[in-house]
C-alpha cells in the first residue's frame, strides 16, 4: 500500500477519483491539514487519520464519523467563515472542503481529547432515559433557574452565531412535468426516460455529484460502461438537454399537498471565495405533475457494546471513502455484518492493500459468490459469530468476538471496524407525501404501500433489490422510450438484521447505541417499555430515540425492533413514527430567503414622504404605512411640537398628509342603493357635491369602519375608509356586492393610491388655498361644510373636499398622487405668510379628541355599537335594511349596562390619564376591584389648557357629572364624567 | 401550498392568490330585520366545521377578485369541485361516485344544517 | 388668483438601472390607466369605443397601438395607454352600463427583460411562467413576494409588472434582488 503524504497518511495513491495535485488547506480545531479538491470534511479528516470529531450529546462520549452521507448522526461540526457566517451542526460528511475552511468540533470543553463533560459517561447509571423528567422535579423554581440552563449548557449541539447572517439566500418557484429526487442509477435512468418524451424534468441530488451508490459500487456495469462512468456520461447528457434541469447539492426536504416539493440548493458552501452575487442557498418551491422518488436506502449499524467508538463506521461509508476519495478508513479494518453487502467493502479494501483481519458474520451459514470471493482473497470469515464489544476509547483498538452459540471470547486488534446490519429503504419523502408504508415481513422493512399523490418510488427506496430491475422500473416510471439499459452488479439491499445484536440483548446492561446523536442505547428502549410505554410514539418521546436532527435515519428501525421484542409484539403492531419535513435540517436563511431587511415587509410611503423627511419629522408606523408623526423645530421635544401644532391649527391653519386614508370609488346606477346597504346612514337623498360621515357595521351590529363619503355624480361616490381598514373594507364590500347583492349595478375600485390627500385645516384654510384653485367657488354659500367639488389646483385636477377632522373649517385636497408633493409645496409656500403649520398624526389625534371624534380601532374595539359611541344620529331612522341592522336589535346590544363612550376630565387638570387604564366607581373597595370601564384616548390639550380623555364606561351617558376613579400604581386619579366634546361644543368653527 | 381551481379563471392557481372566506351557502335573509333571534343566531354564529366534506367560500383575491364556492375534504385537503357564487350546491353523491375512493380521504357527511333559505 | 406654475409630477420610484445583470429591471414610462368594469352585454359597445376587442378569455390581453386591455376578471379589465390618451373620453361615449375609474397614478409599471426574465419573476411569483402556461401576451393579477401585482408577458423574455405606487419600491427591490440571483 502506497500512501500519499500530501493529503493525509491514509490516502492511497492510485485509488479514488480525486486529483492528488489539487490540494486544499483547511483547519480542524486549529490544526492545519491538507485535503484534496472534492473531499468532504469527513474524507479529508479520515485521510489525515482523524476519526475523533465530536463528543456525544448526553454522555460526552468520544464520537467519530459513522457514515458518508446526510444520515450522519455523529460528525457535527462548526464551520466558520467569519463572525457572522458561522454554522453549527454541519455534517462533516456533507460539507465539502475548500481552501481556508475552518472547522471546529462541538460539545466539548476544554478540548476534544480531554472533555470534562465525559464524567457523565461514568455517572451514566444515574442518567437513564427520562432522568431529567424524574430527577429535576423539585423545587419547582429550580427547573427554570438551575436545572434547565445547566443541562442545556452541558448537553446540546453547537453554538448559534452571535451576529446577523450576512449571507444572501434566494427563492425560486418552479413547475415541471416530472421531478426526480435522487440521481443514483434509478434516478438517472428515470430522468433520461422522462426527458426523452420532451417533458420538463427536474432532477435533484443532495450530493455534490450524481451517481449515488454507483460512486462506490466497483462491480457495476451499465450500458457497457462502469457504473460511475455511466452516471457521469448520463449527467452530461441530461445537462445538455433544454428540457432538463439537474440540481446537485440540492436536498428535497419537504413533500406537501398536490406534488409541491421544497428543495434547498447549497450554492456556495463548498466555495473558498463565493462571488458577491452568489446566494449561499436557494429555496426551490417545485410544483410537479409527477414525482419520481429514487431516494435509495440507508445502511444500518450493528447494535453492540461500545459500537460508538471512533473508527467504527458503516461498511458502505468505508467503501465510498475508498473508491471515491482514495481514503482507507484504517490500516487494520475489521468487518462486522449481518448481510452480504459489507463483503464488497471488505474486498475493495483488501484489494487496495488494506489489512482486513476478519469478517464477523452473525449469520450461521451464509453463502454467496461475494463471500466466496472474500474468502479467496484470504480474509478470515467467522460466521455464526458476533462482536460483543469494541475496545479503545478515542479510537477503536480491538474487537471482542464470540460465537453466537457460546464459547470463548477472542480479541482481535483493529484500528477501524466497518459494519452493516442491512439497509433501510428511504421512505421519508414518500411518507411526507401522506403515502402509507407497508411492512415487508420477509425482509423486515417498511416499503411504500398506498400512494396519496401522483408519485412513484423506484429502486432501493421501493425495495427493488436488483440493479437491472431498478433500472427497468425507472425507465417505465419516466414514461419514455429509451430502449433497454443492460445492467449488472450492484449492492444486495435485502437481508440483515434489526434490533440489538448478540451480547446487547435483553438482560444486558452494556452501552449498545441505537441512536448515536441522542445517546439512546438498547437498554434505554427496554427501560421505556418496562416503565409502561407501549406505543412507539411514547417510547420515542421517553427515550428521545429518533428525535435528534438526523430524525433517526439509522436508528428508527433498530429502536422499533428492540421495543417490539420487549413488548413481545410484531413490529407493525408497535407502529412506525411519522416522517416529517425537513428530511435534513434547513437553514432559516433558506426558508426566509428574500424576505430580509427592506424586503421583510413592504414599507409604504406617501407621495409627500420626502418632504416630511426633509423637515425632520419622525414617522409613525400605521400598518405598513409610514406617517409623519410631528414636525419638531429646533430644541423642541414631541410634547412641545405637538402643543405648538395644535394651537397653530386652531389659530391659523395647519397642513396634514392624509394620503393613507383608504379610498374606494363606487360607480354605477345602484351606488346609492348599495351604500344604503353597507352603511347605517341614508344615502339616496345625498345631493351631488355633498358629503356625509358614514358608519359601517358588521352583521353583528358592531362598528367596523367609518369615513366620509362624497357624491361626485348620481352614479359615482368617493368613499374614504380608515388607513388600516382600507383592504378589509374593500373585501367586506366586495363580499356583499358579489354574494348578497349581485343584482345591483355597482362596481368598486380602490383609489387609495390614485390620490394624494392634503388636508388644510383652520380659520385661514380658505384664504390659503383660494389663489391656487381654479374653477371652484370656495365661498361658504357655494361650498359649505361637507361638500365636494371637482376642479383644478395648481393646474392639475383635484377633488376638493370641504370637510374636517379637526373641528376647524378646512379642506382635503385630493390630487393625482404624482402631483402630491408639488401641490403640497405650493400650498405650504402660499400658507406660510398665514402661519400655516405642518402637523402630524399626533396633533391630528389630539385635535379630533378635543372634538370627540372617534377613531375606529382606538375608541372602538369590535364590541362597540353606534349607540355606544354616541353616534345614534348616524343611523338612518327609516331604513329597513343595512348590514348590522338585525345585529343591533339583539337584546344584549340594547339593554342597560353597556359600555358607552364618554369624556373624562381629571379633577387635577394637569394629570394626563394613561390610555388603557381601568376605571372604578369606588376606589376603596378591596382588590380585585370591580372595573366599570377603561380609558380609550387621552392627551394633553394645549387648546383646552388641560388634559382630556375619552373612555368606555358602563352606562356612561347616565353618569355625566359623576366622579369616578382611575387607580394607578402611584395613587388613585379622580375624574369627572363629561360629554365627548371638549372644544367648541356648538361646532361653530366648522362653518367659519 | 394547495393548488386551487378558480371557476372564473378556469385553471388551477397557487393558494397564495386566494383567501378562504368561511362556510358557503349561508344566505342573508332578505327581510333580516324580521328574523327570529334563533334564526339570526344560526346565520350569524353557528357553523358546521365538519370532519370530511365541507362547502366553503374562497375569494381569488389576488387574481380575478371573484368569490366562489368549493367542496373540499377537510381531512385530505383535497378539493372535489369548485363552482361559481350563486350556483346551486353540487350533488356530492354524484361527485363521489365519479371519483376513485382512497382511504386517505375518509368521507363523512353530516346533514346540512336546516336553514330558512338556501340557494 | 395668483400665478401658479403647474404642479410637476414626482414618480414614486427613483430608481437607476443596473447594467451588470443579464436581466434588466427598469421603470416603465408613465401611462394612462383605467380600471374598466362591465358586464358581458356591454363588451361589444365598449370594444367599439376603445377601438380594440376587449378580451374575454382569462389571462389574455388585446392591444391596438399603444392601447392595451388586460383581462383581470370576468367583469374587469386594466386598460393601459400612452400618457396622452383619449381613453377616458372614448369610454364616456359608450352609452352602456360600465364603470371607468382613472388609476393612472395608482399604479407603477416596471419592466423586466432579458434572458431569464421568467426566473426573475418566479423569484417571488408562484405562477407557472412556462410559455405553454403563460404565453406571450398573457396577463394576470397575482403575487410577487408579499405584494399583489399584475403581470403581463410582452415577449418571451420580457414582462411588465404593475403594482400600486407605495409598493413600487418593494417590487423594484425584490426584482433587483431576484435578478442578482438569476445572474449568479
Amino acid at each position: 500500500m502506497v500512501h500519499s503524504t500530501h493529503s493525509g497518511s491514509n490516502r492511497i495513491a492510485g485509488v479514488g477519483r480525486l486529483t492528488p495535485a489539487k490540494t486544499v488547506r483547511f483547519t480542524f480545531d486549529g490544526q492545519n491539514l491538507t485535503g484534496l479538491e472534492g473531499d468532504t470534511l469527513a474524507s479529508a479528516l479520515i485521510a489525515n487519520g482523524i476519526h475523533l470529531v465530536g463528543r456525544s450529546f448526553k454522555y460526552h462520549r468520544p464520537r467519530g464519523i459513522l457514515s458518508a452521507g446526510s444520515e450522519e448522526p455523529n460528525a457535527l461540526i462548526d464551520i466558520e467563515r467569519d463572525k457572522s457566517r458561522k454554522q453549527p451542526n454541519v455534517r462533516a460528511t456533507v460539507q465539502e472542503i475548500y481552501d481556508g475552511l475552518k472547522a471546529k468540533s462541538q460539545n466539548r470543553w476544554p478540548s476534544l481529547t480531554f472533555d470534562i463533560g465525559a464524567i457523565n459517561d461514568v455517572f451514566s447509571p444515574m442518567l437513564p432515559a427520562g432522568f431529567y423528567y424524574k430527577t429535576f422535579m423539585w423545587p419547582k423554581f429550580a427547573w427554570k433557574s438551575i436545572y434547565e440552563p445547566k443541562i442545556r449548557a452541558a448537553a446540546g449541539l453547537g453554538v448559534v452565531p452571535g451576529e446577523p447572517d450576512t449571507d444572501r439566500y434566494s427563492n425560486r418557484f418552479a413547475h415541471c412535468d416530472v421531478l426526480v429526487v435522487g440521481a443514483g442509477a434509478a434516478g438517472l435512468a428515470a430522468a433520461l426516460s422522462a426527458a426523452s418524451t420532451g417533458a420538463q424534468v427536474i432532477l435533484c441530488d443532495e450530493q455534490s455529484e450524481v451517481g449515488g451508490a454507483l460512486r462506490y459500487e466497483t462491480d457495476v456495469k451499465i450500458d457497457g460502461l462502469s457504473g460511475y462512468d455511466w452516471a457521469v456520461a448520463t449527467y452530461a447528457k441530461l445537462r445538455g438537454m433544454a428540457n432538463v434541469r439537474v440540481l446537485t447539492r440540492t436536498t428535497a426536504f419537504g413533500y406537501y399537498a398536490q406534488n409541491f416539493v421544497s428543495l434547498v440548493e447549497r450554492i456556495s458552501d463548498h466555495l473558498s471565495r463565493p462571488a458577491a452575487e452568489m446566494p449561499r442557498e436557494r429555496l426551490w418551491q417545485v410544483r410537479a405533475k409527477k414525482v419520481v422518488l429514487a431516494t435509495g436506502a440507508i445502511e444500518r449499524h450493528m447494535v453492540f457494546a461500545n459500537n460508538d467508538r471512533p473508527g467504527i463506521m458503516l461498511a458502505s461509508a468505508a467503501r465510498l471513502f475508498l473508491n471515491q476519495y482514495g481514503v482507507a478508513v484504517g490500516r487494520k479494518v475489521g468487518v462486522y455484518t449481518a448481510n452480504d453487502s459489507a463483503y464488497a467493502a471488505a474486498i475493495d479494501l483488501k484489494r487496495a492493500g488494506v489489512d482486513v483481519p476478519v469478517i464477523v458474520d452473525t449469520r450461521d451459514s451464509p453463502s454467496s459468490a461475494v463471500i466466496e470471493e472474500a474468502r479467496s482473497l484470504g480474509i478470515d470469515i467467522l460466521t455464526g459469530h458476533a462482536v460483543y464489544s469494541a475496545g479503545g476509547k478515542r479510537r477503536v483498538s480491538s474487537i471482542s468476538i464470540k460465537p453466537n452459540n457460546g464459547g470463548n471470547e477472542r480479541k482481535i486488534v483493529v484500528d477501524a471496524l466497518i459494519m452493516s446490519a442491512g439497509w433501510t429503504p428511504s421512505v421519508h419523502l414518500f411518507s411526507q407525501s401522506r403515502g402509507k408504508v407497508a411492512w415487508d415481513a420477509a425482509n423486515e422493512r417498511f416499503l411504500p404501500g398506498t400512494y396519496a399523490q401522483d408519485c412513484i418510488s423506484i429502486g432501493a427506496c421501493n425495495g427493488t433489490d436488483n440493479l437491472q430491475s431498478a433500472i427497468d422500473e425507472a425507465l417505465v416510471a419516466g414514461g419514455g422510450q429509451t430502449g433497454a439499459l443492460a445492467a449488472t452488479g450492484g449492492t444486495n439491499w435485502i437481508s440483515g438484521m434489526i434490533g440489538s445484536a448478540p451480547g446487547a440483548g435483553a438482560n444486558t446492561t452494556v452501552k449498545a447505541f441505537v441512536d448515536f446523536q441522542n445517546d439512546v442505547t438498547a437498554k434505554d428502549v427496554r427501560l421505556a417499555v418496562r416503565e409502561g410505554m407501549h406505543s412507539i410514539e411514547h417510547i420515542k418521546r421517553f427515550t428521545t430515540n429518533g428525535m435528534a436532527t438526523d430524525q433517526g435515519k439509522t436508528s428508527n428501525l433498530h429502536g422499533l425492533a428492540i421495543a417490539a421484542e420487549a413488548l413481545d409484539k410484531p413490529i407493525p403492531a408497535v407502529g412506525l413514527t411519522t416522517f416529517r419535513a425537513p428530511f435534513t435540517p434547513v437553514t432559516f436563511g433558506a426558508i426566509v430567503n428574500h424576505a430580509r431587511h427592506d424586503l421583510f415587509d413592504p414599507t409604504r410611503r406617501t407621495p409627500m414622504h420626502a418632504w416630511h423627511e426633509a423637515q425632520g419629522a419622525p414617522f409613525e408606523d400605521v400598518g405598513q404605512w409610514k406617517r409623519a408623526w410631528y414636525y419638531p423645530q429646533a430644541g423642541e421635544d414631541m410634547h412641545a411640537a405637538v402643543n405648538r401644532e395644535c394651537v397653530a391649527v386652531r389659530n391659523h391653519a395647519g397642513i396634514f398628509d392624509a394620503s393613507t386614508l383608504g379610498k374606494i370609488e363606487v360607480v354605477g346606477p345602484d351606488s346609492a342603493k348599495f351604500l344604503e346597504l353597507l352603511y347605517t346612514n341614508p344615502w339616496e337623498k345625498l345631493g351631488v357635491g355633498r358629503c356625509r360621515y358614514g358608519i359601517m357595521l358588521r352583521e353583528d351590529g358592531f362598528i367596523y369602519d367609518d369615513g366620509v363619503v362624497g357624491r361626485l355624480a348620481e352614479d359615482r361616490f368617493h368613499v374614504t375608509t380608515t388607513t388600516g381598514g382600507a383592504p378589509r373594507v374593500m373585501h367586506h364590500m366586495e363580499d356583499y356586492l358579489q354574494t348578497e347583492f349581485p343584482h345591483l349595478n355597482v362596481w368598486l375600485t380602490s383609489t387609495t393610491e390614485q390620490w394624494a390627500v392634503i388636508a388644510v385645516q383652520g380659520p385661514k384654510a380658505r384664504e390659503i388655498i383660494a389663489p391656487l384653485v381654479e374653477g371652484i367657488d370656495l365661498s361658504n354659500e357655494a361650498m359649505p361644510h361637507m361638500s365636494v367639488r371637482e376642479g383644478k389646483i395648481c393646474g392639475v385636477p383635484t377633488r376638493l373636499f370641504r370637510m374636517s377632522f379637526t373641528g376647524e373649517a378646512g379642506y382635503e385636497i385630493n390630487v393625482p398622487a404624482d402631483y402630491g408633493k408639488a401641490v403640497w409645496e405650493a400650498v405650504y409656500e402660499q400658507g406660510k405668510p398665514h402661519g400655516l403649520t405642518p402637523y402630524g398624526t399626533e396633533t391630528m389625534h389630539v385635535l379630533r379628541a378635543e372634538k370627540g371624534y372617534i377613531i375606529v380601532g382606538q375608541d372602538t374595539d369590535g364590541t362597540v355599537t353606534p349607540q355606544d359611541a354616541g353616534l345614534t344620529w348616524a343611523i338612518g331612522k327609516n331604513k329597513t335594511d343595512y348590514v348590522g341592522i338585525r345585529g343591533l336589535l339583539r337584546r344584549d346590544l340594547v339593554s342597560d349596562g353597556r359600555k358607552q363612550l364618554v369624556g373624562l376630565k381629571t379633577v387635577d387638570p394637569k394629570v394626563v390619564l394613561e390610555e388603557g387604564a381601568q376605571i372604578v366607581a369606588n376606589p376603596n373597595q378591596p382588590v380585585p376591584m370591580t372595573m366599570i370601564g377603561h380609558v380609550t384616548s387621552s392627551y394633553w390639550s394645549e387648546n383646552c389648557g388641560r388634559s382630556i380623555a375619552l373612555a368606555l364606561v358602563i352606562d356612561g351617558t347616565k353618569r355625566l357629572g359623576e366622579r369616578l376613579y382611575v387607580p394607578m400604581p402611584n395613587g388613585v386619579i379622580e375624574v369627572e364624567v363629561t360629554g365627548m366634546v371638549f372644544f367648541d361644543e356648538k361646532g361653530e368653527r366648522l362653518n367659519g | 401550498m394547495l393548488l386551487i381551481k378558480c371557476p372564473y379563471c378556469e385553471e388551477e392557481r397557487p393558494e397564495l392568490e386566494f383567501r378562504n372566506a368561511g362556510e358557503a351557502h349561508l344566505v342573508r335573509n332578505s327581510s333580516i330585520i324580521e328574523q327570529s333571534d334563533e334564526d339570526f343566531a344560526s346565520f350569524l354564529y353557528f357553523r358546521q366545521n365538519p370532519k370530511g366534506l365541507q362547502f366553503e367560500r374562497w375569494r381569488h383575491i389576488h387574481g380575478c377578485g371573484r368569490f366562489f364556492n368549493a367542496v373540499r375534504d377537510s381531512v385530505s385537503d383535497k378539493f372535489l369541485t369548485v363552482y361559481k357564487a350563486g350556483e346551486p350546491k353540487p350533488d356530492v353523491e354524484a361527485l363521489l361516485a365519479g371519483r376513485v375512493p382512497s382511504d386517505a380521504e375518509p368521507v363523512k357527511r353530516r346533514a346540512p344544517r336546516t336553514k330558512k333559505a338556501e340557494l | 388668483m395668483v400665478e401658479v406654475s403647474r404642479a410637476t409630477r414626482l414618480h414614486p420610484l427613483q430608481a437607476g438601472h443596473s447594467g451588470i445583470l443579464s436581466v434588466s429591471v427598469t421603470l416603465a414610462e408613465n401611462a394612462t390607466r383605467i380600471s374598466l368594469r362591465a358586464r358581458e352585454d356591454a363588451i361589444p359597445a365598449l370594444s367599439k369605443a376603445l377601438d380594440l376587442t376587449l378580451p374575454t378569455k382569462p389571462k389574455s390581453t388585446a392591444s391596438n397601438g399603444a392601447r392595451s386591455a388586460l383581462w383581470i376578471g370576468p367583469d374587469e379589465w386594466l386598460i393601459i395607454d400612452g400618457i396622452e390618451s383619449s381613453v377616458a373620453e372614448d369610454l364616456r361615449k359608450a352609452k352602456v352600463l360600465h364603470s371607468a375609474v382613472d388609476i393612472s397614478h395608482r399604479n407603477v409599471g416596471i419592466n423586466v427583460s432579458g434572458k431569464g426574465a421568467d426566473a426573475v419573476v418566479n423569484g417571488g411569483c408562484p405562477q407557472d411562467l412556462s410559455l405553454s402556461a403563460f404565453p406571450i401576451g398573457a396577463a394576470s393579477r397575482t403575487v410577487l413576494g408579499k405584494i399583489e401585482i399584475v403581470l403581463w408577458r410582452l415577449a418571451e423574455n420580457e414582462f411588465r409588472v404593475e403594482c400600486w405606487r407605495s409598493f413600487s419600491n418593494y417590487a423594484y427591490a425584490f426584482l433587483q434582488e431576484s435578478a442578482r440571483d438569476v445572474a449568479a
